[in-house]
């Protein structure tokens, strides 16, 4: 997809740039189904304490978890700013992730990410699978099937 | 000629000519005298002979010839019908049936002449009926016996794993285990030969591997075991910490599994393994070969057929599952469709329109929409439905070979073959009926002898019923046999540590006999020990739970059992009650619901530390549902329960829910991987607001 396109010999990404907390967070766009304003969830019972409930995506029913809740920051505050990113994964189909707010769509190179180790017992960090340098400051670019895949 | 875009109408063709011919010449066993039914036969072997010869299939279109010759001749009267050919004509029906298999997964007939078949076609239209095919036919038996036992004696050793070739990362694999003081073990498993859910065990099997140790490598691989493509026995390589004993004890486990051989893997027969690797595909070929020439010369059993099959690389199947439908039905379809786009058509209209007419106006087209919408999902429905016939116009002639091979006189009635029902069903409802006639027909039904005695009549009888029962569809299958000895069932179940002694006490017959439905109690020892019920019931409850429907067995003792099979009309829309529990909207399908009561807090009785209510002399536990959904509920503790009485078979459970809101359609979504964790929410809706509502299994909670 998006890795394909080379510029200048160097392969790049799309990221889309969210908001968590005061951090910024990337997630590739070929993971990006679609973007939603916050709607009303339906609670499902006996579930993983993150995941929020579920929300009619245009006639699909699609599970919505918390990335807050996930990484172990306080829930989450509905504003205006607030979306729902609906991811599609290979293993663990759609998926909606609730975020914030949504920056922007950068472009980065592979030279511009760099990889993180994941050996700490942070469990924000270990969501991160590397860092990548964009206007002058940097965003954490998400580690998606280890963000999706339920812990137990 | 490219025929190939005919494939699949030849597929469907030829399976409704060979049902016909196996309805017809059983049949022409009862009345040999009867000529319509001759040439009825007659008829659809000659369209056979004519279609295979059009798809080219040259060896299919043989046997039909020489089998349409046989009847030309008992048509003519030159030969008379007998017992030994009519055994012949089914030895044909299946080896047709086997061409027809392997056209269906690779679009080729395979090399499989039958000549003994078609040789023993041919004596008898040369001995104009005389003793000769009674002889051919026992001759051509012992062969197929024969050639099923070649094949076990023919492999080096029982223990078939060593076959296995190992790739280079699970060598690494090996290596790395051994110095975690864990051991590769090859295990070689044979299922039972009468065992039909072959796949359903295997994979039983895989599991109660995995929680001993890591299964790293199968022959045939997982993908072929799934799909079935499999004799009898498959090998795995597995590496657990565990000893041997433990794992073959596991394997042995599960029911419906003949014996199973493993030894530990050293590192010699490792060395062996990769230096063999080399020349092994040679050889490997080899051993196939013999194996799948040999019965290709003389093939009778279609068991042996089916060991050809599985050798060769197996593909997708080429051919897409079709319905066909009644060009009236698709005339109503377009009919409700261009109602539909002129339904919109006026709703555009009336929106654009000035405000003073609109309203009127407006719900006189909702109310029309509605109705062309439900028509309009109706006919949808009907067109997925398919008759049950399809699938038990085969069990006459099972019941005609049980017959023959368990040495009992036996009939099987059938009524209501008409019964529609979804075809995702119908396709998969063949299997656990045959597992229950196979236990009637088997376990159920008693000798000749025993039934005289009892004053029974000699014939044992078999029903299956199939009829439509509101929004469901119930197949009975009924026997007039010996039925379930609960005393044994009982014993049986305390002495395999099922239940306690004292647990046995309180419970009822009904629930004894339900105990049958557990996977521990179907392995081939307690057959003849609790009155033969047991064989793979677990898998015929656990398919029919799958299609969302229920299986009910009643039986009393010297009369003879009924299985009651439940299953919903469709999967996809169903009627619901909407109800609301502590602010949340939840739906209870319609089907389940009994009644709907206003009890009274002070109605309200322990009993057992339980919640109970007395309704019309009967007592019933209640369900806060609540409690079940965590969640606060909005009346408060003295109000009057708003109680939905669910049925689960023969019990009953009062549900407390907040308030109703009413009766609706709703249409079934799957809620997906994440949250399907809870057992009694089977799903969820989408709501007219556009709001997600969960549906309530009452069965799971019952």
């Amino acid at each position: 997809m998006d890795e394909l396109r080379v510029e200048n010999g160097a392969v790049s990404e799309q990221f889309i740039v969210i908001k968590i907390g005061d951090e910024q967070y990337g997630i590739n766009i070929a993971y990006v189904d679609n973007i939603v304003r916050m709607q009303q969830i339906t609670r499902v019972p006996k579930v993983a304490p993150y995941i929020n409930g579920v929300i009619n995506l245009r006639g699909i029913v699609v599970p919505v978890m918390s990335l807050r809740l996930k990484m172990g920051l306080p829930a989450d505050e509905f504003t205006k700013a607030t979306r729902i990113i609906i991811l599609k994964l290979e293993n663990q189909g759609t998926v909606g992730v609730i975020v914030d707010e949504v920056r922007e769509v950068i472009t980065l190179d592979s030279e511009q990410i760099e990889k993180v180790s994941s050996d700490t017992q942070n469990e924000k960090v270990n969501f991160v699978q590397s860092v990548g340098k964009a206007n002058g400051g940097l965003v954490s670019i998400l580690d998606l099937n280890a963000v999706a895949t339920e812990k137990e | 000629m490219d025929v190939s875009q005919y494939l699949e109408i030849f597929i469907d063709e030829t399976k409704e000519h060979l049902q016909n011919l196996n309805t017809q010449i059983l049949e022409l066993e009862q009345d040999s005298e009867n000529m319509d039914t001759v040439n009825e036969i007659f008829r659809a072997a000659h369209s056979l002979k004519g279609m295979a010869g059009t798809m080219g299939y040259k060896r299919m279109q043989n046997l039909t010839h020489d089998m349409e010759n046989v009847f030309s001749e008992v048509r003519n009267g030159t030969i008379k019908v007998q017992p030994g050919m009519i055994d012949i004509l089914f030895q044909c029906l299946d080896a047709l049936e086997g061409y027809l298999a392997s056209i269906q997964e690779s679009s080729d007939e395979g090399t499989n002449d039958n000549e003994h078949l078609i040789k023993a076609l041919n004596d008898i239209l040369n001995s104009k009926g005389g003793e000769a095919p009674a002889a051919e036919a026992k001759e051509a038996a012992p062969a197929a016996e024969t050639k099923e036992a070649a094949p076990a004696s023919s492999g080096d050793s029982k223990e078939k794993w060593k076959d296995i070739k190992l790739t280079d990362t699970e060598k690494g694999l090996f290596d790395k285990a051994k110095s975690e003081g864990q051991n590769f073990y090859g295990i070689t498993v044979y299922v039972q030969e009468t065992c039909i859910l072959k796949a359903a065990r295997a994979f039983l099997v895989f599991k109660a591997l995995e929680e001993h140790g890591e299964v790293i490598t199968s022959k045939p691989s997982t993908q072929d075991i799934e799909d079935e493509k499999f004799d009898f026995d498959f090998s795995v390589i597995v590496v657990s910490a565990d000893p041997l004993d433990k794992l073959i004890e596991a394997v042995k486990s599960v029911s419906e599994i003949d014996s199973a051989y493993g030894s530990v893997i050293t590192e010699a027969d490792f060395a062996q393994g990769s230096s063999e690797s080399e020349e092994a595909p040679e050889e490997k070929a080899a051993e196939t070969k013999p194996a799948a020439a040999a019965p290709a010369a003389h093939q009778a059993a279609p068991a042996a057929t089916k060991a050809g099959d599985g050798k060769k690389a197996p593909a997708k199947p080429v051919v897409n599952r079709t319905v066909r439908v009644d060009i009236e039905k698709l005339d109503v379809l377009m009919n409700l469709v261009s109602e539909l786009i002129i339904a919109k058509n006026t709703l555009v209209s009336t929106a654009s329109s000035d405000s003073t007419a609109k309203n009127g106006s407006f719900n006189e087209q909702i109310e029309y929409l509605e109705s062309v919408t439900t028509n309009l999902h109706e006919s949808v429905m009907k067109v997925r439905m398919v008759p049950i016939e399809s699938v038990v116009s085969k069990f006459p002639r099972m019941i005609r070979d049980m017959q023959k091979s368990l040495g009992k006189k036996m009939e099987l009635h059938m009524t209501g073959e008409e019964t529609e029902l979804d075809r995702t069903v119908v396709d998969e409802i063949g299997d656990p009926l045959m597992h229950l006639l196979r236990n009637s027909a088997d376990h159920g039904l008693e000798s000749a002898e025993v039934r005289k005695e009892r004053g029974k009549s000699e014939v044992g009888n078999i029903f299956l019923d199939a009829y439509q029962d509101g929004n469901n569809v119930v197949i009975e299958v009924r026997d007039d046999g010996n039925g379930i000895d609960v005393a044994k069932v009982r014993d049986k179940a305390i002495q395999r540590g099922t239940i306690t002694a004292e647990q046995a006490e309180n419970m009822s017959d009904k629930e004894i006999i339900d105990l049958l439905f557990l996977p521990s109690f179907s392995t081939k020892e307690q057959v003849s020990e609790i009155s033969g019920r047991g064989v793979g019931l677990d898998v015929v409850k656990s398919k029919i739970e799958a299609l969302s429907g229920e299986v009910e067995v009643k039986s009393k003792l010297g009369v003879g059992s009924t299985w009651t099979i439940r299953l919903p009309l469709t999967l996809a829309i169903i009627q619901a009650l909407m109800v609301i529990v502590g602010g949340e909207k939840y739906a209870i399908s319609l089907s389940s619901i009994q009644t709907i009561e206003d009890i009274p807090a002070k109605d309200i009785k322990l009993v057992e530390a339980k919640e109970v209510i007395q309704l019309r002399g009967s007592v019933i536990p209640i369900i806060r549902l609540s409690d079940v959904l965590e969640i606060e509920s909005t009346k408060s503790p003295e109000d009057d329960l708003m109680v939905v009485i669910v049925k689960k078979g023969d019990k009953l459970a009062g549900l407390v829910v907040d308030e109703l809101i009413g009766q609706q359609e709703i249409v079934i979504k799957s809620l997906g991987k994440y949250v399907n964790k809870c057992k009694f929410i089977s799903g969820a809706t989408i709501l007219g607001d556009g709001e997600v509502a969960l549906i309530l299994d009452a069965n799971a909670l019952v």
